[in-house]
C-alpha cells in the first residue's frame, strides 16, 4: 500500500519518563543539579512501529502500566516522543478520559460549546451542530442542568457526541465506551462503522474483548512498553489471552 | 499534518477558531467564578469597598495624611495593585490548574495563562466603574486624559500577560514558583506607591521606580485622574517598554519550555 493512503505511521516510537518528574520542587532540582539525585527513567514506549490505513480500526490491548495510553497521547500530539517518527495525517479528536475538557458546573449546553471551541471549532459551526449533538447524546431533558448532576454514562454520551460530530479524521477513544449503556453503546459502534466506512480512522483503548472485536479489525499489543504483536485482532486478542492465562 | 521526529519541530497541530475558544474559555472562568457564589458579582463591588473604609480609617484617624482627595487617590493605587497581584498569581498557577486539560486535549497551550489574566477583567472593570463612581461624588471630576486609560491599561495587561506566561511555565517545573509569586506581590505592596504619593519617594529612586509596571500605571493613573494631565512621555516610554520586554520573554520562554508540559504535570 502507498505511504498516502496511511493516516498514522509511528517508527520506532520511544518514550522516557523521569520518576518524580511530576511535582517537583526547588529541593528536587537543586538535589539533582548536586548530583545526589540518581535520575530514576522509565521507558513508556520501547521502539514502538506500526502504521494505521485510511479506513482501518487499529486496538491497543495489554495490561495497565504498558504504555497504551502513552502512545494514544503521542498519537493525539499531545505529548512528544524522545525518538523516532510519528506521522499523523488529518484531524484528530480524541476522548482519552471521561470529562476532560468538562467542567462539572458548568451545564450541557456550555460545555457543548467550551468543548467544541476547544476541539477548534468556530461559534457558528457549533451552532450549526448543536441540535446534532444533543440528538445524538439523547440529553435533551438535562441540556440546561449543571454537568454535576449527570451520571457517568450521560457525560459519556455527550463527550462522544461532540467528538464524533466534530466529523475527524482520526477518532482516537481510551477506554471510555464501557460505562455507556447497550443502548447506546450499539448507537457508538453504528456511528463507528459508518466513521470506517467513510474511510476515516479508528484508534482503540480497551480491555474489554467484545467492543474491541466489534470496532476494529487490527490490534498491537504492548507489554511494558514493547510491541509484542501487531496482527489481526482475532489473533492477538487470544495471544494476549493466553499469555495472561499462563501468568 | 503533523510531524514529530527526533528533532521536535512540529507544526501546530491545533487550527481552530482562536476567538471563539479564547472567549468561551473566559465565560467558563466568570460562569465558575461567579455561579457559586449568592452575592455574584457584588463581590468585586464589595471587596475594594470594604479595603477602602479600613484604609480610609488607618490613614485619616491613626495616621493622618495630608493628601487631597484621600479616597480617588487610594482607588488609583489599589486597583492597579490588586490587578497586577490577581491576575499575575491567577496566571503562575493555570497550567497546574489546568492539567487536565493540557494532559488530554490539543489546546494551544499559550492560550490557558492568556485567559486566566483576561479573566480578571470584568472584575477590574467593576472596579474601573467604582472609580467613576468616586470621581463624580467627591467632584474630582472626569477630564479628556481619560482617553489615555485604556493606553495604558492595554501595556498593563501585555506586561501581566508576559509574566504569566514566563510564570506558569517555570511553575509547572518548580511548583514554588507560586509561593515567590505570593511573596513577591506582598513586597511589591509596599513598593507600590499606594499609600504614599510619589513625590514622597526620595529622588535617586525615583527613576528606577517608573520601571515597575505597577507603580508606573499606579503614577500614570494618578497623573490623569488627579492632576488632569496627560500622562508623562518618559513614564509612557517606559511602561511600553517593560511591557514589550515582559511579553516577548514570556513568550519565548513559553516556547522553549512547553514540549515538556506534559511529562511534568
Amino acid at each position: 500500500m502507498s505511504a498516502k493512503a496511511k493516516t498514522i505511521v509511528c517508527e520506532n516510537v520511544w518514550k522516557t519518563f523521569h520518576l518524580h518528574a511530576g511535582q517537583k520542587l526547588l529541593r528536587h532540582h537543586i538535589a539533582s543539579w548536586l548530583g545526589k539525585d540518581p535520575a530514576h527513567e522509565f521507558h513508556a514506549l520501547k521502539g514502538v512501529t506500526f502504521d494505521v490505513a485510511k479506513g482501518e480500526g487499529l486496538a491497543v490491548i495489554g495490561s495497565n502500566g504498558a504504555g497504551k495510553s502513552t502512545l494514544l497521547s503521542i498519537v493525539t500530539g499531545l505529548a512528544r516522543p524522545e525518538k523516532g517518527v510519528v506521522q499523523v495525517n488529518g484531524r484528530v479528536a480524541a476522548l482519552l478520559e471521561l470529562g476532560s475538557g468538562f467542567h462539572p458546573d458548568l451545564t450541557g449546553r456550555e460545555n457543548v460549546y467550551l468543548n467544541a471551541a476547544l476541539l477548534g471549532f468556530s461559534g457558528q459551526q457549533t451552532k450549526d451542530m448543536f441540535d446534532g449533538v444533543v440528538e445524538f447524546a439523547g440529553v435533551r431533558e438535562f441540556i440546561d442542568e449543571p454537568l454535576r448532576a449527570y451520571s457517568n454514562g450521560m457525560m459519556l454520551r455527550l463527550a462522544f457526541s461532540v467528538a464524533v460530530n466534530a466529523n475527524p479524521d482520526v477518532f482516537i477513544i481510551d477506554e471510555v465506551l464501557a460505562v455507556g449503556d447497550q443502548d447506546f453503546q450499539a448507537k457508538c459502534y453504528e456511528r463507528i462503522r459508518g466513521f470506517r466506512r467513510s474511510g476515516k480512522t479508528f484508534l482503540c483503548v480497551s480491555h474489554n474483548p467484545q467492543i474491541l472485536l466489534e470496532l476494529c479489525d487490527r490490534a498491537i499489543w504492548l507489554d511494558q512498553g514493547e510491541m509484542m504483536m501487531c496482527d489481526k485482532i482475532s489473533d492477538v486478542i487470544e495471544a494476549y489471552e493466553g499469555r495472561a492465562a499462563v501468568r | 499534518m503533523r510531524l514529530c521526529s527526533t528533532h521536535p519541530k512540529s507544526k501546530a497541530m491545533w487550527h481552530g477558531d482562536y476567538w471563539f475558544l479564547l472567549t468561551n474559555l473566559i465565560f467558563k472562568d466568570f460562569r465558575i467564578r461567579y455561579r457559586n457564589m449568592s452575592l455574584g458579582m457584588l463581590w468585586s463591588l464589595l471587596n475594594p469597598l470594604i479595603m477602602l473604609v479600613v484604609y480610609t480609617f488607618v490613614f485619616t484617624k491613626i495616621f493622618t495624611t495630608t493628601v487631597e482627595h484621600w479616597v480617588v487617590f487610594i482607588l488609583c493605587g489599589i486597583i492597579p495593585f490588586n490587578f497586577f497581584a490577581v491576575a499575575w498569581l491567577s496566571g503562575t498557577t493555570s497550567l497546574v490548574d489546568n492539567a487536565g486539560l493540557i494532559k488530554r486535549v490539543t489546546v494551544p497551550r499559550e492560550i490557558i495563562p492568556i485567559t486566566s489574566v483576561l479573566s480578571n477583567c470584568l472584575h477590574l472593570a467593576i472596579q474601573i466603574a467604582l472609580l467613576l463612581t468616586m470621581v463624580i461624588i467627591t467632584g474630582v471630576g472626569v477630564n479628556v486624559y481619560w482617553l489615555f486609560l485604556p493606553l495604558i491599561w492595554a501595556l498593563e495587561l501585555l506586561t501581566v500577560i508576559g509574566m504569566a506566561l514566563l510564570f506558569s511555565a517555570l511553575n509547572v517545573y518548580v511548583r514554588d514558583t507560586r509561593y515567590f509569586v505570593e511573596s513577591a506581590n506582598l513586597v511589591l505592596f509596599w513598593l507600590v506607591p499606594i499609600f504614599y504619593p510619589f513625590s514622597m519617594i526620595p529622588a535617586q529612586f525615583k527613576d528606577l521606580y517608573q520601571y515597575n509596571p505597577v507603580a508606573a500605571l499606579v503614577l500614570a493613573m494618578r497623573e490623569i485622574v488627579l492632576d488632569a494631565k496627560a500622562p508623562s512621555a518618559g513614564l509612557l516610554t517606559k511602561l511600553a517598554l517593560v511591557s514589550f520586554f515582559a511579553l516577548g520573554t514570556g513568550y519565548l520562554f513559553f516556547r522553549r519550555m512547553k514540549p515538556g508540559f506534559y511529562s511534568h504535570l
